[in-house]
């Protein structure tokens, strides 16, 4: 390393002078570090005000404020600090923000700090110095692990009501405001040649190799300033800071249009095939996001390679009480000195098993800070400088109320020793971060050197790790491996890159003897301290056989919630190895799955929410049905009108019944856009319906329109609609509108992997066509009016089931098809979507004279079960065409999808449902839809059903309430009373069983 | 909206309204297009090469190749799949494209007229890249002018025609939705911009 | 995932709607003596193997082809992507 450090201004801390007027606010604020002077920032904890610097986390300008106690445990609801500086935190979980924007169990050693920034302790009550619950604590020899497990087994009656809404009151972590969320989330979507996931040193150099090459770049850090251990350290890289260069690489990536740079932004999973999800926190640093702006994006990366450098963790030493607050892992009180320029107290100890531990200790002494004691575990220790070394020694208990006052030792001589401090930092060796190498299934390898697993096995497809991640842990390591690991997998793309000449930087090696937890002491180490899990808990579990780490986590929860046990999960695998007599490989470790840090909904969700869940269809009449004050219903992705109410219309039966008896006395108009059109060419367009319809269509003339059912293969039916012929090799069908999609995807199946070699062509055409029911019986006087006068529509020469392409209002191109939903004289006519608007409005006014009505979907549904024609209530998934009543339109005499099934015994049984009419005996009585039907006397069981009613309305004609549904033999038993019962509902009715066609049963008026 | 309204319905555009609409932001154009005539053209069996010949003499270029569209004088045609294709022209004087389509096509194709299926909001200027990776996964920035790319956008099915990569692009989706995915454009402007 | 559509290349496989096993496309003859077994067995019966799957995928979001994805259903890996139309013709499929 070179003698001359150049700083990086910009970022160094130089404004508001001496250490005095920093120490005059925050107490434990040293000089240097990373956060920027000039005016400081105002945040509130828990109500009290505090000041920070830009720069800072929450963690940070609290320490610096001389806050060490920051939340309570889940469980015993001990009081805890920050145990980290970074994503893994276990313990500094907090409540940001309030009312819509409140989010709960976000760690303040990654909450940016800004101005205005509202923070609040969480699972605590009345206050965090004071919490009631942590009685809890007291009574800790109960609330071992498998807890949940061994108390509240019985009585079974107890859970619901008593065991689990006790259990919910107390365990959970944060609260919710319950407030809607006024922030909007963005989805994206980006390419890249290569992602590389975390800015450090690894990272970085591999960004700077992979952009120089000319590649597409994206370089991803969880973190709002780029360089990682790079922030924290106080080694440089060739002749400037670790943070200098870091900016010099920032800079240089950013002249690079192929590369993207993206802090804030963590990578969640890895998924198949380089498809990566991350989340860009946008706007989490700020009061709040700008208007139209997204708080955050949720991206979905596709690469074509991609790097993991996304470092290590360090992992602490379990010992008793070592979850006081101001217990941290040394690393991150190495980054709060260097980085953050704070000491979390001014009087630390330090206690390792590496000689990472001891470069805590020297940097500390050199900002100032008083180190009272290195204690380190090996016997062979390296010597210190400017503190006590205690070589082979222990650390055993700890005290202090609501924060570390003191250690006690036990010296490698066997005696005693209590050391004061107000923070102690623990290093008990560094993990590598592996979670994304395990996504797909992979599984790390133990390696012994650095006693840690490193990534191994398949990863994902197309990753390669780096660095830290990869278990080498020096810088020099670090640039090497990012600069040659970009090498290699851009070379696997054809794309030429140069690792170059690197800069020189710290090779030191990693000295550490596994070290796991202090034997000694009758009280709790903890191990994760999120969970409250302690060495004896995973004893517990040896002892009572969850010995698999799978189990394991499950019985102690060793690992769970917010931080997935990040510091946690290796301690509680050394044990169980330790307990089981295996070795640590042997015992293997949990699977890691996404996200990698907690995600919120509403990053998930993004703006799929409320009204724009799902897009909208509006109908080609919407707007003017709006102005009729229509009230609209979702229908799929459709809005359609539901009914029209006129004033003094108080209930909508009003307003529907006066709709049905309008259209059946004169005429009401329908828009019926909603039902899937397909377009059906070329010259097997015949026989290719003869496959897909259940019955026969290839001798339908040119001119004409004809009833179709189509079925599953299982002969069960599915949909129906309508086949107009336009040409010899021209069809136009219609759908249902729910099936709109599936019929043509099945269609599509039949003609590309069925019959691959019919001339069949097929196209959508539902929106291109604004179509519109005229009903009543006055339809077609009503249309005459519109219709252009060259085309002649009476019923000599426009019969019953015709279509024909005609033209409207003066040349508007238009297409007529008489069919009858409603079961009255009735046309559908359609013409370009563009003008539907305008033909609705036309409709309506020639109509003016006939007191023609508009009408909404409950209407069209009255009177389509008056009529008794089947829909999606009667094609339910479980009836065929001979519960239908349309058996015999099965064509024998040819193939189609679903003929030979439907032919099996079992579909075709004499006591089969039939679709048949219900009347209740007392005209006062309402049918309902879903009620079973009993025979007039016997048991109501399920042995003695006899069918059940699928659809029900009040008939206005009949003036009474009506149904349709299936009854065993009910095409033989019209004329019989039976029951319609709803034991849910402990109803019971009389109905007589009638035919499903309640009106006009011989069909006079649709063919008048 | 077109000279074919003499008749007595007056059109209204896929936004409702009787002007196509625009939205402006810096650096970005949102501009509703309502003046093209649209229709399929699907090659019959076994009729490929005639319908390429026909449609190249009717078009006066020859039919796109997959994922690509291409101009030539007042039509423009893109590859929709598989032996087909969207034709389009002004709405001015070709209203009844797809007749005029199947009079040059004969036997050899299938044409259905598909002017009113659709929407169409074309996207000018610089934020171009920026708004559509809000949108749809097609790797915009690796695109080329004539790409035509079936992708989605908040869940609709659109087609993404590029006239010059960054800066101008069509987008076609269907017209009952022209509401969501006009408000899906807009709302990632306003993201980005 | 990722699916390499023969025409298209690399898509995204949210733009597809899944159906199951390429056998679908073997439709028994409906003439044929056992014509209801056949059925029986084409409609119902399976293979679920833990290993290479040859699968039906519809591009809907796409050019609404058919392909026959052989995909391992244990790890993913796509290893041959094919339109349906070839592969039904070359079954034997006509009209």
């Amino acid at each position: 390393m070179s003698d001359v450090m150049v700083n990086a201004g910009s970022v160094a801390f130089q404004a508001d002078g001496s250490t005095g007027a920093r120490k005059g606010v925050q107490v434990n604020r040293l000089d240097g570090g990373l956060i920027k002077g000039g005016k400081p920032l105002s945040f509130t904890f828990d109500g009290k005000r505090f000041k920070g610097f830009e720069g800072d986390t929450l963690a940070s300008a609290l320490l610096a404020n001389g806050v060490r106690l920051m939340g309570r445990s889940f469980k015993y609801h001990r009081p805890r600090g920050p145990l980290t500086s970074g994503s893994e935190e276990p313990n500094a979980l907090v409540e940001l923000r309030s009312g819509g924007r409140q989010e709960p169990n976000t760690r303040a050693t990654v909450a940016e700090l800004y101005d205005g920034l509202e923070a609040n302790s969480q699972n605590c009550w009345p206050s965090l110095q004071h919490d009631f619950m942590a009685i809890n604590d007291r009574f800790s020899n109960f609330l071992t692990a498998g807890f949940y497990y061994k108390t509240f087994m019985w009585p079974a009656a107890f859970w619901e009501k008593l065991y689990e809404p006790i259990i919910r009151k107390a365990a959970g972590l944060g609260s919710i405001s319950f407030a809607a969320d006024p922030d909007a989330y963005d989805k994206g979507f980006l390419h890249c040649d290569l992602l590389v996931i975390g800015a450090g040193p690894t990272g970085l150099m591999a960004a700077l190799t992979a952009g120089r090459a000319g590649a597409q770049v994206i370089i991803a850090d969880e973190d709002f300033l780029l360089g990682g251990r790079l922030n924290a350290e106080t080694f440089g890289i060739g002749d400037l800071t670790g943070a200098a260069w870091v900016e010099q690489a920032q800079a240089e990536l950013a002249s690079m249009p192929n590369v993207r740079v993206m802090p804030r932004t963590t990578i969640i999973g890895a998924f198949d095939h380089g498809i990566y999800g991350a989340v860009e926190r946008t706007a989490d640093h700020v009061l709040a996001p700008e208007a139209g702006k997204p708080r955050q994006i949720l991206w979905r990366i596709y690469s074509k390679r991609a790097m993991l450098a996304a470092g290590a963790t360090e992992r602490p030493i379990a010992f008793e009480n070592n979850d006081r607050p101001g217990v941290m892992l040394a690393g991150a009180v190495r980054a709060y000195a260097n980085r953050w320029a704070v000491t979390p107290d001014q009087t630390v100890a330090v206690f390792t098993n590496n000689d990472d531990g001891h470069r805590t200790a020297a940097d500390l002494i050199a900002k100032g800070v008083k180190v009272t004691a290195v204690i380190d575990t090996r016997a062979d220790a390296p010597a210190v400088e400017g503190a006590e070394l205690f070589a082979g020694a222990q650390v055993i208990d700890t005290r202090g109320r609501l924060g570390l006052e003191s250690v006690r030792l036990r010296l490698a001589s066997g005696i005693t020793r209590d050391v004061p401090c107000g923070a102690l930092a623990v290093s008990g060796g560094w993990n590598p971060n592996v979670h994304l190498t395990c996504h797909q299934r992979g599984r790390p390898a133990w390696r012994e050197d650095i006693a840690a697993f490193v990534p191994a096995g398949e990863l994902p497809q197309n990753m390669a790790v780096a660095g830290a991640a990869n278990g080498d842990f020096s810088t020099a390591a670090a640039l090497r491996a990012g600069a040659d690991g970009a090498v290699a997998a851009l070379s696997e793309l054809g794309i030429e890159a140069k690792a170059g000449e690197l800069p020189e930087a710290e090779d030191a090696p990693i000295n550490v003897t596994p070290f796991w937890y202090v034997k000694e002491g009758k009280g709790r180490a903890w191990l994760d301290q999120q969970n409250d899990v302690t060495v004896k808990d995973v004893k517990l579990a040896h002892q009572e056989n969850f010995r698999s780490v799978e189990h394991l986590k499950r019985y102690t929860t060793l690992g769970m919630a917010t931080d997935q046990g990040k510091t946690s999960n290796m301690g509680g695998l050394a044990i169980m190895a330790e307990l089981a007599g295996k070795q640590i490989p042997e015992v293997g470790t949990t699977m890691f799955r996404p996200p990698y840090t907690p995600v919120s909904f509403g990053v998930m969700a993004g703006r799929s929410v409320g009204e724009e869940f799902r897009p909208t269809r509006k109908t080609p009449s919407h707007k003017w049905a709006e102005e009729q004050g229509a009230v609209f219903v979702e229908v799929g992705q459709w809005l359609r009108a539901q009914w029209f109410p006129k004033a003094g219309e108080t209930h909508w039966r009003q307003s529907v019944d006066r709709e049905v008896l309008q259209t059946r006395n004169s005429v009401g108009i329908c828009d019926v856009t909603t039902l899937g059109k397909i377009d059906v060419q070329g010259k097997d367009a015949a026989e290719f319906l003869n496959k897909m319809y259940a019955n026969a269509f290839a001798k339908l003339p040119v001119g004409k329109v004809r009833y179709g059912l189509m079925l599953r293969e299982d002969g069960i039916a599915y949909d129906d609609g309508t086949a107009a012929r336009f040409a010899e090799d021209h069809f136009v069908v219609t759908t249902t509108t729910a099936n709109a999609v599936l019929v043509y995807r099945n269609m599509e199946f039949a003609r590309q992997c069925l019959f691959p070699d019919m001339d069949v062509q097929l196209i959508s055409t539902t929106e291109a066509w604004a179509q519109f029911a005229v009903a009543g019986p006055n339809a077609r006087k009503l249309l005459q009016k519109v219709v252009d006068p060259e085309f002649d529509i009476s019923n000599e020469a426009f019969p019953f089931m015709g279509c024909g392409e005609i033209t409207v209002a003066g040349g508007c191109r238009a297409r007529l098809f008489r069919i009858s939903f409603s079961g009255e004289l009735a046309y559908e006519i359609a013409v370009p979507t563009r003008y539907g608007d305008a033909m609705i409005r036309k409709l309506m006014e020639a109509g003016e004279e006939f007191g023609a009505v508009p009408y909404g979907t409950e209407a069209l549904g009255v009177m389509r079960i008056e009529k008794g024609h089947a829909a999606g209530n009667e094609l339910n998934g479980t009836t065929s065409a001979l519960n239908l009543g349309m058996g015999r339109m099965v064509s024998k005499k040819k193939d189609c999808i679903g003929n030979t099934l439907s032919e099996r015994e079992g579909m075709n049984q004499e006591d089969a449902l039939k679709l048949v009419g219900f009347k209740p005996v007392n005209a006062a009585d309402p049918v309902q839809a879903g009620a079973h039907l009993m025979n007039a006397n016997g048991e109501v069981s399920a042995a003695t059903d006899q069918g059940y009613i699928t659809s029900a309305a009040y008939s206005p004609v009949l003036g009474c309430s009506i149904g349709i549904g299936f009854l065993k033999r009910g095409d033989s038993r019209k004329g019989e009373v039976i029951r319609a019962v709803n034991p849910l509902e402990g109803k019971e009715i009389q109905v007589e069983v009638v035919s499903a066609h309640f009106v006009d049963p011989e069909g006079e008026r649709l063919r008048g | 909206m077109g000279k074919f309204d003499n008749h007595g319905l007056k059109a209204i555009s896929p936004l409702g309204g009787h002007e196509p609409r625009e939205d402006a932001f810096a650096g970005l154009l949102i501009r509703e297009v309502t003046d093209r005539a649209l229709a399929s053209l699907a090659a019959r069996q076994g009729r490929l090469e005639a319908v390429h010949s026909a449609a190249e003499s009717f078009l006066g270029g020859a039919l796109p190749e997959p994922v690509r569209w291409r101009a030539a004088g007042e039509f423009a045609a893109w590859w929709m799949g598989p032996d087909l294709w969207m034709v389009s022209a002004p709405h001015d004087s070709h209203e009844l494209l797809a007749g005029e389509l199947k009079q040059a096509l004969g036997e050899a194709g299938s044409v259905v007229e598909q002017t009113d299926g659709w929407c169409c909001f074309g996207m000018e200027g610089a934020r171009c890249f920026d708004v559509l990776e809000r949108l749809c996964n097609a790797n915009v920035r690796a695109g080329k002018a004539g790409d035509a790319t079936r992708t989605s956008m908040e869940h609709l099915g659109v087609f993404l025609l590029c006239h010059e990569p960054g800066q101008r692009y069509s987008v076609i989706g269907p017209r009952s939705s022209a509401g969501s995915l006009h408000h899906a454009l807009v709302s990632a402007a306003k993201s980005v911009i | 995932m990722i699916i390499n559509h023969p025409i298209l290349g690399p898509r995204d496989s949210q733009e597809f709607t899944y159906l199951g096993d390429a056998s679908l496309i073997d439709r028994p003859d409906w003439q044929a003596d056992n014509a209801a077994d056949q059925f029986c067995d084409y409609l119902y019966l399976r293979d679920n193997p833990a290993g290479a799957h040859r699968e039906l995928w519809f591009h809907e979001q796409g050019d609404r082809s058919w392909l026959v994805v052989t995909r391992n259903t244990v790890t993913h890996e796509i290893l041959n992507v094919e339109l349906a139309r070839d592969v039904a013709r070359a079954r034997g499929r006509s009209k």
